[in-house]
Order: C-alpha cells, then sequence, then structure tokens
C-alpha cells in the first residue's frame, strides 16, 4: 500500500531535506530545539506513566512481598515467576486468554468487514445512518455492554432464556453464568459487539483505499463477485486487514471489563489481566502481582514482536494514516 | 471478432436525467469507433454500457447480433481499457496479464496461460518487466501492461475510456501510434472515448460526436472536418476551431462585420429559407494573406482589409487575430454553444492561418484573401449547417471505409509475412538478422511470395 | 436507477446494522424502566414503564454512590482530555511541522503505551499511590489516565497535522497579516476541528476507563461511575440492583450516543486517520 511510504516521506520530507550534522544553520538548530521543547512533555509523561510502572514492576517481582505483611518482604529473585508459572491456573488463565483473543479477533475481522462492505457499497442516504448507528456500540462504555449483555441473559433478570426456549438446551433454568463455556459466549458477544465498529471503520478507510477501477476492471476481466473481493479488493487491503488484527489482538489480550462485571473471573472464565489484579490488588500480593503483570507485558509485546517481524505490519504506517 | 449495435440506449439516473439519450450507432466487425465530446456529454457512460458496468434503463445492445442488456460484464467477453489503467497493484506484470485467464476456472492450463501471457508481453515489448510490480513501471509501460491485459483473452472487441489521458504529450503521441497499429494488426473491434480530438481524429475510422447525451453526428474524421451536421459539430472538431461570423444576407454578399464577402454559387443554391442573419462557418485555413495567394485561386474568393489586433508565430505557421463588434442577435447563441464546447465564453474574433513568412503583424491593416467556396452558412436558431452536402459526406466516409478494410488486409498480410520469416528464422538458426533486415525492408514483397503460407499462420 | 428488489435489499440490511448496533442498548434501557417486580419477569418490555430506578440514583438510596461518581467520572475524564490534547496538540505541531531528530522515536513510544497493558501499570502504582497520597485522589486517576488519553491524541492529531496546508499561513502574511493574525485567522480556524475530535475521542476513552478506576480509588472520593458501577452490586442497601444499574448505565450513556450523533463524521475521520485504537 503506497500509504506506508506517504506516510514516511511526509514524516521525514517536511521543511528541509538536510540532514547533514556538521553544519547545520541557527535556524535549523533552533528548529530542533522547538521541536523536543513542544514534544518533549509529552514524550516525558507517556515515559514516566508506563515506562516507570513497570520497572517499579520488574524490581517488585523478585521480591516476596505482602502488603497485608510489609514487614515480610524477602528478595526471592525470580521465585515469584517459578511460582506462577507452575501454578495450573495461570495456564488456565493464559488459554482462556488466548481463546478469547483468537475467537473475538476472528468473529470481529469477519463481522467488520462486513459491515465495512455494507457501509462502502450502501447508497448516501443509508451510509451516514449506518456509520452513526455502528458508532454507537464504540461510544458505550465497556462496563455498560457487559452489563446489557449480562442482564439480558442473566438467570434472574434476562429474556433470553425465554426467547430461546425452542433451542434443545436451552430452558428457563439455564444458568448461562454457571460454567465456563456459556459465560465465556456472552463475555465474547459484549466483547464483540462493542469493538466491531472501530475493526469495521479501520477495514472502511482500507477498503475507500482501494480504488474502484480496480474492481470493475476486474468485472471487465471476469470475475464474479466473491472473486472480486478475494483476489483483487482483499489482497489491497491487507495493510489495513493486518492493523486492525495486530490492534486488537493486543487489546482482546488485556480483556478485563466484561469478565470482571460478568463473572468476576469464576467458573474458569478468569484472564491473564483479572488474574493479576485478584493477586496484586484483590489478594495484596504484590511481588506474586508484579511478575504476573511483568509476564502480561511481556506477552503483548511479543505478540507486537511477531506481528512487526514476522508478518511485517507497518503500525506506523498502516491503514490510518492514509488520506 | 465482433459487431456491436447499439439501438436507442437511454441511460437515466435517479434524477431522472438522461446521461445517455437514445443513442443508436452500428460498429463494424473491426472497426475503430471513437466517442468524442465535451465533459459530461456521456461518451464514457455509453462506453460503460456496453461493457456492462452501468445498467441500459431503456433500448437494446447487441453483440455480434445477440442481445446482452441483462449480462454480467464477465459474460459479455468484452475487454477494457481503463483511464487509470486499473492494474492490481498487488499482482506482477505477468500476474496482471494472466489474471483474466485465471478466473475462468480449469479452461485453460498453466502452459496455455504461460504461453498465452508471452505471447501478449512480446507483441507489447514487455518481456523484461514480466517480473515487476505495476508501481514500478513508467506510464508508458503501465499502459501497455492494460493493454496486454486486454489482449490475452481473446475478447471480442476492446473498450477504451480515455486511456492517454494520464501520459505526457509525448508519450501520448507514441502510444496513440502503437494502439492505432496494434488494432489494425489484430484487426479487432474497438470502442475508444476521448476528449481529445487528435486522438479521436487520427485513431478512428469514424467518429461519434455526442453532446448532451445525444449523438450528433457519426461519420469518418475526415466528413465530420468537412461536412459538420451543426454548428456544435463544427465548432468541437478542428483546433484552432471554426470562426463563426455572424452575416446578413444582402443580395449577393454576405455582410459581415469583417467585411462584406461574396456569396459562392454553391451557397446561394442551399441558401433557400434561411433566415436574415445567418453565421459563417471559416476555418482558419481558410484564410491566407492576400499577398500569398497566386492569381488562379484569387478569383475563387473574396479580399478584404482586416486591421489584426496580433498574430502567433509556430515556426511552420502562423496565425493572425481580427477583433470584431459583435452582433448582439447572435450573441446569445454563441454562448450557449461555447459553453457546450467547454468553453467560458466565444470571443468576437476571427483567427485566420498565414504563411509563415506573412509579414503581417498585429496592429497593422492587410488585405486577406478567404476562399469563399469552403465556407459553411449555419442557421443560428437551429444551429443546422445549411451547406453542407450529405452525399459528398457520405462519399468520404465510404472512402474511409474501404481504406480501412485494405489497410487491415496489408497489416495482416505483412503480420503473416513476419510470422513466417520468424519461423524460418528459427529453424535455420542462421541469418537471422539479415532476414530480419530484409523483412523489414522488403514486406510487402514478403508478404505476396509468402501469401498463402503466412494468412495462415494468422489466427 | 435502485430497482425495488435492490430497495428491499437495503432496507433489510440497514435494519439489521441497526438492530445489531442499537439492541444491546435498548435492552439496558428497558431494563431501567422495569419495576423491581418486572425484573424477574423474563420479558424484553416492562410490563409497566417506571422511573423509579432513576429516582434512586438521584435522590433515592444509591445516589450516595452515583451522583459522586458521576462528579467523579466527569471531572477527571474532562481534565484528562484537556491536558492531554494540550500536550498532544503541542507534540503534533512539532512533529509535523519541525525538523528534529527522534520525531520517530517519539510516535513509536505513544504506539507502544497504547499497546501498553493497563493492568501492569495498576498493580505498581496502586503501590506507589498509598506511599505518596495518591491513592483514592483525582490526580491518581488523572495521572495514568494520561497513558490512555495522551497517546492516541498525538497520533490523531499528528495525522490531522500533516494534512493542513500550511503554507496557508505564510501566503496569510505575505497578503499582511501579522505573525499572530495568521495564527488566529488561518490557523486556528484550519486546525481546531481536528483538535476537537481529537479531544472527543479522547474523552470517550478516558470515559471508559474500569481498570484504573476499580485498582486505584477505594471510595466516592475518585471512583468513576464505571467502577461505581460494580459496587452497585456488592451494596446491601438495596434488593436487586439491576434496575438501578440500567438507570445509571443509560445516564453515562446518553451524553456519549449524543457526541456519536453529532460528531459521527468527524469521529470517524479522527478514528481512521490515528489508527490507534479507541
Amino acid at each position: 500500500m503506497s500509504t506506508t511510504v506517504d506516510s514516511r516521506a511526509r514524516a521525514a520530507a517536511p521543511e528541509k531535506p538536510r540532514k547533514k550534522k556538521a553544519q547545520l544553520s541557527d535556524r535549523a538548530r533552533s528548529e530542533r530545539k522547538l521541536g523536543w521543547l513542544l514534544a518533549g512533555p509529552a514524550f516525558v509523561i507517556m515515559l514516566l506513566v508506563t515506562l516507570y510502572p513497570i520497572v517499579q514492576a520488574l524490581w517488585d517481582s523478585l521480591f516476596s512481598f505482602r502488603l497485608t505483611a510489609p514487614g515480610d518482604k524477602e528478595f526471592v529473585f525470580l521465585g515469584n515467576y517459578a511460582t506462577v508459572l507452575s501454578d495450573i491456573v495461570f495456564w488456565r488463565d493464559l488459554g482462556v486468554t488466548l481463546l478469547i483473543t483468537v475467537v473475538t479477533v476472528l468473529v470481529e475481522l469477519v463481522l467488520g468487514l462486513a459491515l465495512a462492505l455494507v457501509m462502502h457499497s450502501a447508497i448516501k442516504a443509508t451510509r451516514g445512518l449506518l456509520r452513526t448507528a455502528i458508532l454507537v456500540p464504540y461510544g458505550i462504555i465497556t462496563v455498560v455492554s457487559a452489563f446489557a449483555w449480562f442482564y439480558a441473559f442473566d438467570i434472574t433478570t434476562g429474556y433470553v432464556n425465554h426467547w430461546l426456549s425452542w433451542l434443545p438446551m436451552i430452558g428457563p433454568d439455564f444458568n448461562w453464568f454457571a460454567s465456563a463455556g456459556p459465560s465465556l459466549f456472552v463475555i465474547m458477544a459484549s466483547e464483540i459487539w462493542k469493538t466491531t465498529p472501530f475493526i469495521s471503520l479501520l477495514l472502511l478507510s482500507g477498503l475507500a483505499q482501494v480504488p474502484g477501477e480496480l474492481s470493475e476492471a476486474a468485472r471487465v476481466d471476469g470475475a464474479s463477485s466473491w472473486q472480486r473481493l478475494v483476489r483483487v479488493i482483499l489482497p489491497n487491503m491487507k495493510a489495513a486487514i493486518m492493523v486492525a488484527v495486530v490492534f486488537r489482538a493486543l487489546d482482546a489480550f488485556r480483556i478485563f471489563d466484561n469478565v470482571f462485571i460478568m463473572t468476576q473471573g469464576q467458573y474458569g472464565t478468569e484472564t491473564l489481566s483479572l488474574l493479576a489484579y485478584r493477586t496484586s490488588i484483590g489478594r495484596l500480593e504484590i511481588g506474586l502481582g508484579s511478575a504476573i503483570s511483568v509476564i502480561l507485558f511481556i506477552c503483548v509485546m511479543i505478540i507486537a514482536l511477531v506481528a512487526i517481524k514476522v508478518f511485517k505490519v507497518d503500525l506506523t504506517g498502516g491503514s490510518g494514516e492514509g488520506k | 471478432m465482433a459487431a456491436i449495435t447499439m439501438e436507442h440506449l437511454v441511460k437515466k439516473y435517479d434524477d431522472g436525467f438522461p446521461a445517455v439519450n437514445d443513442i443508436s450507432i452500428d460498429i463494424a466487425d473491426g472497426e475503430f469507433l471513437i466517442l468524442v465530446g465535451p465533459s459530461g456529454c456521456g461518451k464514457s457512460t455509453l462506453l460503460r454500457m456496453v461493457v456492462g458496468l452501468e445498467d441500459i434503463t431503456s433500448g437494446d445492445l447487441l453483440i455480434n447480433g445477440e442481445r446482452v442488456n441483462e449480462r454480467q460484464p464477465r459474460d459479455r467477453n468484452l475487454s477494457m481499457v481503463f483511464q487509470n489503467y486499473a492494474l492490481y497493484p498487488h499482482l506482477s506484470v505477468y500476474e496482471n496479464i494472466a489474471f483474466p485467464l485465471r478466473l475462468a476456472k480449469g479452461q485453460f492450463s498453466e502452459d496455455e496461460i504461460d504461453r498465452k501471457v508471452r505471447e501478449a508481453s512480446a507483441t507489447l515489448d514487455l518481456d523484461e518487466h514480466l517480473e515487476r510490480k505495476p508501481a514500478n513501471l513508467s506510464g508508458g509501460q503501465r499502459q501497455r501492461v492494460a493493454m496486454g491485459r486486454a489482449i490475452v483473452r481473446d475478447a471480442d472487441a476492446f473498450l477504451f475510456d480515455e486511456p492517454l489521458s494520464n501520459l505526457d504529450a509525448k508519450l501520448r503521441g507514441q502510444m496513440r501510434t502503437e494502439i492505432a497499429q496494434l488494432q489494425r494488426r489484430m484487426g479487432i473491434t474497438s470502442l475508444y472515448v476521448t476528449h481529445d480530438q487528435t486522438e479521436a481524429m487520427t485513431l478512428g475510422d469514424r467518429v461519434a460526436v455526442l453532446k448532451r447525451g445525444q449523438l450528433q453526428q457519426i461519420a469518418s474524421p475526415r466528413e465530420l472536418y468537412e461536412q459538420p451536421v451543426n454548428l456544435f459539430v463544427a465548432g468541437f472538431i478542428g483546433a484552432p476551431s471554426m470562426n463563426f461570423i455572424p452575416a446578413r444576407v444582402d443580395g449577393a454578399v454576405f455582410q459581415t462585420p469583417i467585411g462584406d464577402i461574396e456569396i459562392p454559387e454553391r451557397v446561394r443554391e442551399r441558401m433557400g429559407g434561411a433566415p436574415e442573419i445567418v453565421l459563417l462557418g471559416l476555418r482558419p485555413e481558410h484564410f491566407e494573406d492576400a499577398k500569398f495567394v497566386d492569381e488562379a485561386k484569387a478569383g475563387h474568393g473574396t479580399v478584404f482589409e482586416a486591421e489584426f489586433t496580433h498574430t502567433e508565430w509556430l515556426g511552420n505557421q502562423q496565425y493572425g487575430y481580427i477583433h470584431y463588434q459583435q452582433d448582439e442577435t447572435v450573441q446569445h447563441k454563441l454562448n450557449e454553444l461555447a459553453q457546450e464546447l467547454d468553453a467560458d465564453e466565444m470571443p468576437a474574433q476571427v483567427i485566420v492561418s498565414l504563411d509563415a513568412s506573412s509579414r503581417i503583424r498585429g496592429g497593422s491593416t492587410s488585405k486577406i484573401w478567404l476562399d469563399s467556396r469552403r465556407m459553411h452558412v449555419f442557421n443560428p436558431e437551429t444551429g443546422e449547417n445549411l451547406t453542407r452536402d450529405a452525399e459528398a459526406g457520405a462519399e468520404l466516409t465510404r472512402e474511409a471505409n474501404e481504406e480501412r478494410k485494405s489497410e487491415i488486409e496489408r497489416a495482416r498480410q505483412r503480420d503473416g509475412a513476419r510470422t513466417s520469416e520468424r519461423r524460418s528464422g528459427q529453424t535455420t538458426r542462421t541469418g537471422t538478422a539479415d532476414r530480419d533486415r530484409a523483412g523489414a525492408v522488403g514486406h510487402d514483397r514478403a508478404g505476396t511470395a509468402d501469401g498463402a503460407g503466412g494468412s495462415s499462420s494468422v489466427r | 436507477m435502485l430497482s425495488t428488489k435492490q430497495k428491499i435489499g437495503w432496507t433489510v440490511v440497514s435494519v439489521l446494522v441497526l438492530v445489531y448496533a442499537l439492541f444491546p442498548v435498548l435492552s439496558i434501557l428497558m431494563t431501567s424502566f422495569k419495576s423491581p417486580a418486572d425484573l424477574n419477569a423474563g420479558t424484553f418490555l416492562p410490563s409497566k414503564f417506571v422511573t423509579e430506578n432513576y429516582e434512586q440514583i438521584f435522590v433515592g438510596d444509591a445516589k450516595e454512590l452515583f451522583l459522586p461518581a458521576l462528579r467523579n467520572s466527569i471531572g477527571i475524564s474532562l481534565i484528562a482530555t484537556f491536558i492531554a490534547v494540550v500536550l498532544a496538540t503541542l507534540c503534533a505541531y512539532a512533529i509535523a511541522r519541525l525538523d528534529f531528530p527522534g520525531k520517530k522515536l517519539v510516535l513509536t513510544t505513544a504506539l507502544m503505551v497504547s499497546m501498553f497493558p493497563v493492568i501492569s501499570i495498576v498493580t505498581p502504582l496502586f503501590n506507589l499511590w498509598r506511599q505518596v497520597g495518591l491513592y483514592d485522589t483525582w490526580l491518581g486517576l488523572i495521572i495514568p489516565y494520561l497513558s490512555l488519553t495522551l497517546p492516541i491524541s498525538i497520533w490523531t492529531l499528528a495525522a490531522f497535522f500533516q494534512q493542513i496546508p500550511w503554507d496557508l499561513e505564510r501566503a496569510a502574511q505575505v497578503d499582511g497579516a501579522t505573525t499572530w493574525q495568521a495564527f488566529r485567522k488561518v490557523i486556528v480556524p484550519l486546525t481546531l476541528p481536528g483538535v476537537f475530535t481529537t479531544a472527543i475521542i479522547a474523552f470517550f476513552i478516558a470515559w471508559n476507563d474500569f481498570v484504573y478506576g476499580i485498582g486505584l480509588t477505594s471510595t466516592s472520593a475518585a471512583r468513576p461511575v464505571p467502577a461505581a458501577l460494580a459496587f452497585f452490586t456488592g451494596a446491601s442497601q438495596f434488593e436487586d440492583p439491576a434496575g438501578a444499574i440500567s438507570a445509571a448505565a443509560i445516564i453515562v450513556t446518553i451524553p456519549v450516543v449524543l457526541l456519536v450523533l453529532a460528531f459521527q463524521r468527524q469521529i470517524v475521520s479522527g478514528l481512521t486517520q490515528g489508527a490507534v485504537k479507541g
């Protein structure tokens, strides 16, 4: 996609191409100074609010330290990590987190693409309406979404059981939030509902960058609508798709709100974020909780690195930047 | 190969505006037809209706006598070159050309695809670029890849939607020649949309001039130029365009703001029922500096004096500009015409072509000569050309038609000759270069000598 | 021209999308109008629309929980948005307009911060804030909120600013405007839409936060609405919190929906330009 080149060129080009270190004019020097003066505060704050906590977490994770007994702080080096990694609960939670990530991202990708295609080909009058409607889930607070889905499925307040009573599995007494499978289903439904609009908007902008002429040319060349989508349109919005997938995957991996509201992580629905929260803030085990936080951080970094190195996703250029 | 017939084609949009209004055109097998007109005249819409990208509101579209109105583009077996080429950026040049073949699943084997792609690339001189991506190609190369994708399919006809408008002037000329030669060589029916009249005049066997969705005239370039049916066609075809001067009939002369012009015999015969004020259509080359007109010719025209505002010397020719007082009765008609021609207004000036060595300069009053035999007279209200000679016009188009046929025939023979040349070169593997040179010099002879074998090797 | 078939097709598709987008909202809206007896009736619509739940959160038992939370949410989100947008505007201006080494570094940092797992920040901050006295204060939330709002603001604004025809500023000066006039009459009108859109998106994100909200607060002194909603459940003073929670949820959803309705075009362009998660 040319946008990548574009944004780079734009990022590098403005003002003057001069890159020589030696003779900087006064103007260039003062421009550098002003540049850092303006960008500096934001930069420093970003580092302070993320770099400091993760370093602190790294440090804390090397100690056996619980707030209930602050005097017992003891250096255990990687002991906390050994504890975490040998705990079956951690692996179960990692599994749940990965399951949620993979399922939600896949469903959102398909659903988001469908929505994007609908918005893209919709006639003008409909397009505005659809776009507004689709933004509603995006604007809704995740917790509110969680409650909305929870109350709809809940055994006491819900109506879904009545609506779905024709299904063999489901009677009025079916409790969705009593076992992992059904709970995760509702959790993922809420997550998917809330975040698909974001993905579909990213895909829509990617779609808009594929010239209409290509699709027309393919029609004349003999392509069916499915062939046009798969052989012409999708390959040409690969960058947008990859960016959307990476952002959403990283986001889904951190899932917390929906699970917390609906099950508090019970019945085998706990995710890594919830485990970290429960350990450090719930049980005040700072050392152990920090270790989990660090592991979570490392997981996110690995996903990002794999995306950038293996799949060559240019997150800094990608779909968004496009005009 | 195919003949395309449009019968009363209409395209109406939701707001009821007819972008294409009742157009009927017959395109003969192997003919190169141009659709030309100012922007918004419906020429691209018409093309897109033919290829199937726009629905037809009413009327019939026939390809080889079969009605195809409802068919999907992919079932019409036409190929099209788009304005921006529409090359698939994610595919190499090779795959771009192979794309239509790959879509027809199971129809072509890998070997067939490879052979066809390589044939097309050889024809278009793309062999070195097959593995490159379109983004790394020059404008001319992209254009050729688009052509390659069109020819690889053995389509029934080629459609072109302003294919040269994104190239610079020099390349445009070159590609124009290539397209013309390719079309002649393949003898394939072609429909070509452009707003550039040079392309229209040089490429087309016939040219259809459109205005606001309506067909004005369809004829050979020469007929359009010499026997236009109305003001619009007369004004659209030709650069610099035809001068329109209001004239009052006064006995044997036209009284015009630039002087009195004698009414030629041919014109007088056709002036029955003409309004009091008419518009004279005079092409720049109908004029000449009176000093450069020899005695024999001078008698056919009128000489009058005019004051030049300025002249433009272009090396091989020279244009002089004469301003005059516009007659208000025709002003609004001329402004209307100007708008139809995509211009803002019609200046009250006459552009005359002068000999390059003429010494007439701005500010001087000089004698100029007008070849009044070639003038056209238009009814300013209806725009109709009163002096049009339909028979002479038809004759011009008929001639053009015959010329085309023999040209295609010659091209095929030459092609056949070249093919057999190449074959014998391959088998003997010696003296190939000599043979090629000989072939290049003596096409015709080789063509006749190898006639039988040659033509059989053409598909 | 659209055939009847196409028209029906589009209507069906539009209705489907509308149902998808609005059904959960409608669902909770209906719940918010149910009387306690209706709550367990297992129906989508209340048998009778009552405002009891709204009364409860504004003047009734739950007001102690809800009103301070609403105040906290609004205050903290607005301040965090304001700081982020001001800092991001300066930063994005520098990125779009000035040539300085490290430009790419700033953008990459913003990207990485936006991908940071929030929970990994909460744990150490939880401990630190308790030591320095920022735990359960507005400032204690505003600072970590910047980790959410700042990166996306920088990305969105940088993308906006890169599209602004800055030459107009010089053109205005050539036309006789002073630097200040050029700034006020040319630059401000050009940049304002981008800044405004960014502010809306940043506000959405701050408004949406839950993890910081429950991790770094313990009382109504600073607890924002999403966190407070979660605690409605545990409160013992009313029987079934579903009605009150739904009413509160609707109250905090209304401003967002209004913003979306009013500025959907700008939000879409802002979101897709920044490409960073919202």
